[in-house]
């Protein structure tokens, strides 16, 4: 830290640890912590340093990576989406009720996104055309949601899938690369992007930080929030149906149960306040990332699961204590 | 009881919110069966000190009475329990309870521990007519109009054994008509004995219901007076501070020379109406010109410039730039034909606080600086350092937080926001406000140039020298009307005072002027 440069290094100089642990809370809190697991796991955990685990790791985080991507764009609007896993158990069922019925993997995928990424927007035409509450209107999807995936697939009923072509989405590799990893590089990447250098990013910010004067520099804050809903909605989608390859089979009843809880951990952990107006992608990675790899520290090294949920009950806590807004 | 003690008495009150008095030895002294105006411009501290009152803040320093009882409120239970209670303009009701549920809500009379309800409707229905009103107290609050549920929260007042009542801006929401049946209510408070302190900026209410006025200024105590007899010049002159020494000129950085205004004008604002806050507004302005508009707060001046600006909805009126009527649905059609508008409040609708310099000063010209959605950084470095240069704009870098810059210089990228679009018409809603003196003039500087160089101006302030040396007419507001155009030498801190008061363009009377100023 005595290294740093730049503007930061007057914030930090000021004070003395404390501060300057402060000012780079938000930042690379979340980087250090992750750096300290990995250290910790590669010292203490058995077969934890092994490109194996990584691949594992990178797999097991995939779904929550994607839908958290999209989760904390919404959550930069000042905005939450709750309806993330039933968005999944739709793209899931509907895609698996089409296969199955025989329609081409390729027009199924597309139409389950379509009907995903248009859930998404209903839910942000909701909260911006009629003003009712983030978390009311998503909270209604996530219900209703999970009906209507039950719906689909007649009644909830498991529905096997043995499409090779839709099996390489959950199984195939490009080189030593899950598909389904790749796919989560690759969104991670762009979001990054178009938070840092679009034009959309900067609107997802300014709604989220000041959506009055947002309005009057003339951004249109309508459009701006749909959009960001129906994006959450698409990668919910995607990430249902790589839940489905998966499995190779869709269960409307289970695909995605709680993952809004566990994406909403990860964009916490990783530095988005949830009052909106900052987005920071990659630290929501690095949040599914400490989630992921403290699950594995306590499966691998045998101690009871339980125990993972109260530390990382304990990480989102600190982490929220870490970011508090700071009294001027 | 002695009779000759006031009801309510408040002397020295001081309130220091983190260094900064918001009130520093403010004076009040509210009669019995008195209806006592508070006024006062922005941050004049009526507000604080209602709170002061009715126990929701503690004071830093001065004592309070009741009944001559030194008293010391540590909440709003405690103040409602001797009687003092607010009554405030956003209705704090349950909608889906029963009048008579909200009017004891909290204290409902009780029977065996069960709700007495025939005891508490009828309770209930006494105080309603006490009040004048026919109200039924097991009608759902929310089946009630606006005005109505007013009142119900004036009767919960009423039900403390409330002695001493505010009133804060009761009206903002009513219509005419309904603002009598308030009106009715206030006066039968008044008879019974109740003080009551009303908070509003309308001059015909005060003028109509108080029996004195009690004048704020910047947290500070200017003057308490009848108002039977008080001529509203004189209040007017009270709430902004001045006197007749000051009715001079030299203390703004405009330069000053004659402005002659385009013959043909650039935009024109036609019978803009919106319900009680905007009646059939219209103004012109020309290429070249700055066209000042004065009023006091709540006046209108805001709401016509967002209804040009398209911020608002309005019921009718039309907009014309350059001839062209100008379909404005959005802030953003706006923007599109040619407008930009510094709103008045930097915080609540200007900055987007954990921004930067850099990412606040292009985000309305964002459309013109990105290719297929993504912003050309070479573009935008030159245009930020052209402006930060040209307008002097201090901060680390383009890279620092703006809510970490001074108020002057955020001022000053909000400005940049809009003058790197190249603008036809800019609207300033008081541009110089909260700033320093330096920022200040050369922001006022500024305007003259853009203004010199072809840009039509309209430039709302509170700043009467502001008006008379950068304006080259000047507009005056007055309970949501434009009641006088001054030009030329009709110009002067105090033809506009006059017309802020008396809503004509009058000049003011020389002794009625010099009296006000042996008043301070």
């Amino acid at each position: 830290m005595q290294q740093a440069t730049g503007i930061n290094s007057t914030a930090a100089a000021r004070g003395g640890v404390m501060s300057s642990l402060a000012a780079y809370g938000p930042t690379y809190g979340a980087l250090a912590a992750l750096v300290l697991l990995i250290v910790f796991n590669a010292i203490f955990t058995r077969n934890f340093a092994t490109p194996d685990n990584l691949w594992n790791t990178l797999l097991q985080m995939t779904p929550t990576a994607l839908v958290a991507t999209g989760m904390t764009l919404v959550i930069a609007t000042g905005g939450i989406d709750l309806s993330v896993g039933s968005v999944m158990a739709i793209a899931s069922a509907l895609a698996a009720t089409l296969i199955a019925g025989g329609t081409g993997v390729g027009v199924a995928a597309l139409l389950a996104l379509a009907v995903a990424c248009g859930c998404g927007a209903l839910n942000g035409a909701l909260i911006s055309g009629f003003r009712i509450q983030p978390i009311i209107v998503t909270l209604a999807l996530l219900i209703a949601g999970r009906g209507a995936a039950q719906v689909i697939s007649q009644g909830g009923q498991l529905i096997p899938l043995n499409n090779p072509a839709f099996g390489y989405l959950g199984r195939g590799y490009v080189g030593p690369v899950p598909a389904q990893v790749l796919i989560m590089i690759v969104v991670a990447v762009v979001a990054v992007f178009v938070m840092r250098r679009s034009s959309f990013g900067r609107y997802v910010v300014a709604v989220g930080g000041n959506e009055a004067a947002a309005r009057l520099a003339g951004i249109k804050t309508h459009r701006t929030k749909i959009t960001v809903y129906a994006i959450s909605g698409l990668l919910a989608g995607i990430a249902g149906l790589i839940e489905t390859a998966r499995l190779g089979a869709s269960d409307a009843a289970k695909v995605g149960l709680n993952i809004e809880l566990d994406a909403i951990a990860a964009v916490v952990v990783g530095g988005t306040p949830l009052t909106g107006g900052r987005a920071t992608v990659g630290g929501t990675i690095i949040g599914a990332l400490i989630m992921q790899i403290i699950s594995m520290t306590f499966i691998m090294n045998d101690i009871k699961f339980s125990w993972s949920l109260v530390l990382k009950a304990a990480i989102i806590l600190i982490a929220v204590y870490v970011q508090r807004p700071k009294v001027a | 009881m002695m009779t000759n003690v006031p009801l309510l008495r408040m002397e020295g009150i001081t309130k220091i919110f983190g260094g900064y008095k918001a009130l520093d030895g403010v004076a009040l002294t509210l009669e019995r069966g008195e209806v006592h105006a508070l006024v006062g411009e922005n941050g004049a501290g009526k507000s604080t000190l209602i709170k002061i009152m009715t126990g929701a803040y503690g004071r830093d320093g001065g004592q309070m009475w009741l009944d001559g009882q030194s008293v010391n409120f540590r909440t709003p239970e405690d103040a409602q329990g001797a009687g003092v209670v607010a009554v405030y303009q956003e209705v704090n009701l349950l909608a889906y309870r029963t009048v008579a549920e909200n009017i004891y809500l909290g204290r409902e009379p009780r029977r065996f521990g069960f709700v007495n309800w025939k005891k508490m409707n009828a309770d209930a229905r006494e105080i309603l007519e006490r009040l004048g009103l026919n109200i039924d107290p097991r009608a759902t609050l929310g089946s009630l109009n606006i005005a109505l549920r007013q009142m119900v929260a004036i009767a919960r007042g009423v039900s403390f054994n409330a002695k001493v009542v505010v009133l804060d801006e009761p009206t903002s929401s009513l219509t005419e008509h309904e603002v009598s049946i308030l009106y009715d209510v206030v006066r039968r408070l008044k008879a019974e004995g109740v003080g009551v302190v009303y908070i509003s900026h309308r001059f015909d209410e005060l003028y109509t219901v108080c029996d004195r006025v009690t004048v704020l200024r910047d947290g500070r105590f200017v003057a308490t007076r009848s108002l039977a007899g008080l001529e509203k010049i004189d209040l007017v002159c009270m709430m902004l501070g001045k006197r007749r020494e000051e009715l001079r000129q030299g203390t703004t950085a405009f330069r000053h020379i004659e402005r002659r205004g385009d013959e043909a004008p650039l935009l024109r604002a036609e019978n803009l109406t919106r319900g009680r806050k905007l009646n059939d507004v219209t103004i012109e302005a020309a290429r070249g010109e700055i066209v000042g508009m004065a009023g006091l707060l709540g006046s209108g001046r805001t709401e016509t410039a967002r209804a040009i600006f398209g911020a608002d909805r309005i019921e009718r009126g039309e907009v014309y730039l350059e001839g062209k009527r100008l379909n404005l649905r959005t802030p953003g059609d706006a923007i599109d034909a040619g407008l930009a508008f510094l709103s008045e409040d930097r915080k609540a609708e200007g900055i987007i606080p954990e921004l930067s310099v850099r990412e606040n000063l292009t985000l309305a010209a964002l459309p013109a600086l990105s290719k297929m959605g993504i912003v050309n950084n070479a573009r935008q470095r030159e245009i930020v350092e052209k402006f930060m240069k040209r307008l002097g704009i201090k901060a680390t870098s383009a890279d620092q937080k703006i809510r970490e810059l001074s108020g002057g210089n955020q001022q000053k990228v909000l400005l940049a926001r809009w003058l790197c679009k190249n603008p036809k018409f800019l609207i300033l809603d008081e541009p110089t406000r909260g700033i320093d003196i330096g920022a200040k003039g050369e922001i006022q500087a500024l305007v003259g140039e853009l203004a010199e160089a072809g840009l039509g101006v309209l430039m709302i302030s509170s700043e009467l020298e502001e008006l008379v040396e950068g304006s080259s007419r000047v507009l005056v507001m007055r309970d949501g009307e434009c009641v006088a155009e001054l030009r030329g030498n009709q110009i002067s801190q105090d033809s506009i005072i006059h017309a802020m008061a008396e809503g004509s363009a009058v000049q003011a009377d020389q002794h009625v002027a010099d009296d006000v100023s042996k008043q301070f």
